[in-house]
């Protein structure tokens, strides 16, 4: 087995006394596309919080291409190569689509080369890409906060993917999305796995079955059990943590 | 925001060209008093551009720029104050000998130079704003905690140039109207004229770098932070030092400001350090319209050429007036005049009269601004 | 021992003003997230009340009992100010609420009005134009309920508001007419003069604790422990901490958010107020006395940490210490053979202004450890 791309060893993150995440292992291989599931309260975004260095864990370490991030700052995080898409969608709301594209596709992110050129051809040409891909191109001078839930989705997946990360950690990227908008949305995920490593949450099932993954389910702060989709659904201690008791069975 | 803005541009051009024409005319029309106090203004809206980057762009309300403001002051001062001591006992200015100082504090004696006055003037408020800034920003602070430590440290820098007599005239301060430069008097009327146009010049050379500054991706860098400072460290990027940087030039812009403000008014004192002045300069740009560089420049000069007007003829009514404009320009005007007329402004009005169409909007979405649920 | 008691006591005193004048500041910005920058005028009507009901208690009618102004100007003072805030609630914070920049800047215009209003308009006019406000507020809460729902609610609040009116012109006369210092604007600044039993000090173990402080630090405590219980255990404090939670579940849950935010802000209000009366027993009273100590009152909320009580009142506390220790030079008494460098920069900072000085680069310097202050919010609740 090769070396892993990302290890979580033992987190353990209290916030006063409330365990939000236990104990936590998990790792992810170069290339695979991962899902995360879990009630509420699970520890989800806590997770998250932990790999992108917004909260830092009371115990344990995060091992990323071999390197500790367990105090580093969040913008070394991302320029070290992990994207994080947020629950709800968060875009900067006063810039245009376009200008949206082309921070998240800036390399050097430092400010002198940010002041001194704008983009160069390749980058420019990855913008365009980007907002075909998420079919956008017609909206490229908006106004971000003008976009529809949906399209704001979009959009911020489709930053994500500028940023050109290693791991992306994407965070419910469906909710509030047409059904079909969810099916594109799975297929371009799928897409990215193999040249990326993808990690995605999710509450919508269908979505997940769609993506074809391994799945593991967070459950009060630690793992639960990992395995494929039906794997998991066949299992009762998740059976029970979702519907709280085991008499009724789920088809 | 964007395209709006190219749409609207030739009433930003008449208004450039009405801005240049008159400070073109202005030494021909204008009495020599009026014409100074121009020039003072014209230096507050050097300060003004600085708090509309800040502010206006980077969402960062500070409440302390007169510290910036007088310490630009303060270094033109102390230069021409020794400039033209040479013939007095000690060579020192004449006040040290009013406390019986009679050699130099230390550090004056870099004052001697003129070439390092001109650095310093925008130098040392800038060094100054970034250390300040970065102690600030490292640990995160920001929105009114921001706003309340720069006031205190206001407050600070107020109390020790207010109680330092023996090193810096204390609450007397350092005139400069009887100073010599190039060896005319600076209050004469022939320099004032001079430091007009000096004066006018800088502004437009602040205006044309800030431009360049938050036009293209640092710009956008700088919106960004006001509009979701957390998200753009996901994205790569160092809030910190942006807001470092963009401190720092509003810093030295007051500096600049501020020296062409004292060599103008005859005078700098730990007046220019009081809270109240500060937090004035917050509202020339709030009224002009933040985000909007000329907004900024406007704002300065017209709510002070109103100021002088409205203490000559009422000096009571001005701070009623003034209180109201603070509560105005927030509740009815947040954009500002500038931004208003950029804005649907003229058109809702022109719609109110029954004048223009209504013109249809992309329906708002109510799920602007919503906060992140954690799970 | 002695002069450890001795500057114990001096650090105390200049706390519990501190804590008094913060106190208001810092439910308001804890509990509302609003940053009132008009709450140091607060401060200033509360001193002008002292003093206006002080000139009351020299006529003739009331000297006997001159000595107790000081009790009645109390309850006066936070009713006085608790109106003026309600007011400036009602008018301009509310529609500003979740922007604390703007309510910032709105809060400065009311604190220059207030500054120019006390120096434009006679003492006797604003009394009356206050008691017609607190009429006008309070008389519709004392009629029943049914009168002011039925068909003739409008002509019953116009009766009360004119009511009102007309006791604020009698009272704005009468006062006028009875006390000519008041009658005139005048922007000098006034002076309240202790009752007798206030003047001079208790002496203790060799030390004289002055009595006006002694007063100041019983109201403070009164203050600070009413101020607890009010939050912690009545109905109303407990709804208050619904709002500050979730508003709109608090909202849902039937609690009226409307006049908790009245409520809350008239006590911060009315806290500034009472602390005005402080205020006046130290030095003398003027427009800009409020302004005097609004940064200082930052300074504790900063270093406090919001929404926590004994955050406020440790910081109070820890500022007034390092500002008597360092403004009064007390290192050099404690230690009198330092080396001569150290004692020269102790000297230095040993003045009022210096001190402050110092005290600020100290939390500048603690806020590299502790940005969140002394109690930090922890868990989800925060924002990074």
């Amino acid at each position: 087995m090769s070396m892993a791309l990302l290890e979580l060893r033992q987190i353990t993150v209290s916030f006063d006394g409330f365990l939000a995440l236990r104990d936590l292992n998990l790792s992810l291989q170069p290339g695979e596309l991962r899902a995360v599931i879990g009630p509420n309260g699970a520890g989800k975004t806590t997770f998250l919080d932990v790999i992108t260095g917004k909260t830092a864990p009371t115990e344990g370490d995060v091992v990323f291409k071999g390197r500790s991030l367990v105090g580093t700052r969040e913008h070394r995080i991302a320029r070290f190569g992990i994207g994080r898409k947020f629950q709800s969608p968060r875009v900067f709301e006063k810039l245009s689509v376009q200008e949206n594209l082309a921070l998240a596709v800036s390399q050097p992110k430092q400010p002198w080369s940010l002041l001194v050129g704008g983009l160069n051809g390749q980058q420019r040409d990855r913008v365009q890409h980007l907002m075909s891909i998420v079919n956008l191109q017609n909206r490229s001078d908006w106004a971000a906060g003008s976009l529809s839930h949906g399209q704001k989705q979009w959009l911020e997946i489709a930053m994500l993917v500028g940023q050109d990360p290693d791991l992306l950690l994407v965070d419910e990227p469906v909710a509030g999305l047409t059904d079909e908008e969810t099916d594109l949305t799975a297929d371009l995920l799928k897409s990215l796995a193999g040249d990326h490593t993808v990690l995605v949450i999710e509450h919508d099932m269908e979505f997940i079955r769609r993506l074809e993954s391994p799945v593991t389910v967070l459950h009060q702060g630690h793992v639960l059990c990992e395995g494929t989709m039906d794997q998991v659904q066949a299992d009762p201690r998740v059976i029970e943590v979702y519907l709280g008791t085991t008499e009724e069975e789920n088809p | 925001m964007f395209q709006a803005f190219q749409q609207r541009r030739w009433p930003l051009i008449i208004l450039w060209v009405v801005i240049v024409a008159a400070i073109v005319a202005a030494p021909a029309v204008l009495p020599v008093f009026r014409l100074n106090l121009l020039g003072r203004f014209l230096s507050l809206a050097i300060v003004a551009l600085g708090i509309d980057l800040i502010w206006g762009f980077t969402g960062l309300l500070s409440l302390g720029q007169g510290i910036f403001f007088a310490l630009g002051g303060y270094v033109a001062a102390m230069y021409l104050q020794l400039n033209s001591s040479g013939d007095l006992p000690n060579g020192i200015p004449e006040f040290f000998s009013l406390y019986g100082v009679n050699r130099l504090p230390a550090f004056w004696e870099p004052f001697h130079s003129p070439l390092f006055t001109l650095v310093a003037i925008w130098l040392v408020p800038a060094v100054l704003a970034a250390v300040l800034g970065n102690l600030v920003f490292r640990n995160r602070i920001k929105g009114v905690y921001f706003s309340i430590l720069t006031q205190a440290a206001l407050l600070v820098f107020f109390n020790f140039f207010n109680g330092q007599q023996k090193l810096i005239n204390g609450t007397n301060g350092l005139k400069t109207d009887v100073t010599q430069l190039f060896g005319q008097m600076v209050g004469s009327p022939e320099m004032q004229r001079g430091f007009f146009w000096l004066t006018s010049v800088v502004v437009i050379l602040a205006w044309l770098l800030l431009r360049w500054v938050v036009r293209g991706r640092f710009g956008d860098v700088l919106i960004a932070i006001r509009d979701d400072e957390p998200r753009l460290r996901f994205a790569g990027y160092n809030p910190t030092l942006f807001k470092t940087i963009v401190f720092a030039i509003a810093g030295g812009l007051a500096g600049i400001g501020g020296a062409l403000y004292t060599v103008q008014s005859g005078i700098v004192s730990p007046q220019y350090m009081t809270v109240p002045f500060s937090i004035e300069m917050v509202i020339w740009v709030a009224v002009g319209g933040r985000g909007t560089l000329v907004g900024a420049i406007l704002g300065a000069v017209v709510i002070n050429y109103a100021k002088s007007l409205v203490s000559e003829a009422l000096p009571q009514s001005w701070l009623f007036i003034q209180g109201g404009l603070f509560i105005l320009v927030v509740t009815a005007l947040p954009e500002g005049v500038i931004g208003w007329f950029r804005g649907d402004g003229p058109r809702n009005w022109l719609n109110r009269f029954g004048i223009s169409r209504r013109s249809e909007t992309y329906p708002r979405l109510d799920l602007e601004g919503q906060e992140e649920v954690q799970s | 021992m002695q002069l450890l008691l001795e500057s114990l006591f001096n650090g105390v005193a200049i706390g519990s003003v501190l804590l008094m004048a913060a106190l208001g500041l810092a439910i308001v910005f804890g509990l509302m997230g609003v940053i009132n920058l008009a709450h140091g005028e607060l401060i200033m009507l509360g001193a002008y009340t002292t003093y206006v009901v002080q000139l009351i208690f020299k006529l003739p009618a009331l000297q006997p009992v001159y000595n107790a102004y000081v009790l009645v100007a109390l309850p006066l003072a936070f009713i006085v100010s608790g109106v003026v805030g309600i007011l400036l609630e009602r008018t301009v914070i509310r529609r500003l609420y979740g922007n604390p920049l703007e309510t910032l800047l709105a809060t400065w215009g009311v604190s220059l009005i207030l500054q120019q209003f006390v120096r434009s308009v006679p003492l006797a006019h604003a009394a009356g134009l206050i008691l017609a406000l607190v009429l006008g507020f309070g008389l519709p809460l004392l009629l029943p309920s049914s009168l002011l729902a039925g068909p003739r609610a409008r002509l019953v609040r116009a009766g009360s508001w004119a009511i009102s009116a007309l006791g604020g012109v009698l009272l704005a006369g009468g006062l006028a007419s009875q006390i000519t210092r008041i009658a005139r604007a005048t922007s000098r600044n006034v002076d309240v003069t202790a009752p007798k039993w206030m003047r001079g000090g208790i002496e203790f173990i060799d030390i004289t604790f002055p009595v006006p402080r002694l007063v100041i630090i019983v109201i403070t405590i009164v203050a600070v422990v009413g101020v607890t219980w009010f939050l912690n255990k009545s109905v109303w404090g407990m709804r208050i901490r619904a709002v500050t939670q979730n508003r709109s579940m608090s909202d849902c849950l039937g609690i009226p958010t409307d006049t908790v935010d009245v409520l809350t802000f008239g006590i911060g209000s009315g806290l500034a107020g009472v602390a005005g009366v402080a205020v006046s027993l130290l030095g003398s009273v003027g427009p800009n006395v409020g302004g005097s100590y609004i940064v200082g009152c930052f300074m504790v909320v900063v270093l406090g940490g919001v929404g926590n009580l004994l955050g406020t009142v440790l910081a109070s506390f820890a500022i007034g210490m390092l500002t008597d220790l360092i403004g009064a030079g007390r290192l050099l008494t404690i230690w009198p053979d330092m080396p001569a460098p150290l004692a020269g920069a102790v000297n230095f900072f040993a003045t009022t202004s210096m001190a402050q000085v110092m005290v600020f680069a100290l939390i500048v310097v603690f806020l590299q450890f502790r940005p969140a202050g002394l109690f930090p919010q922890k868990g989800r609740m925060v924002e990074a």
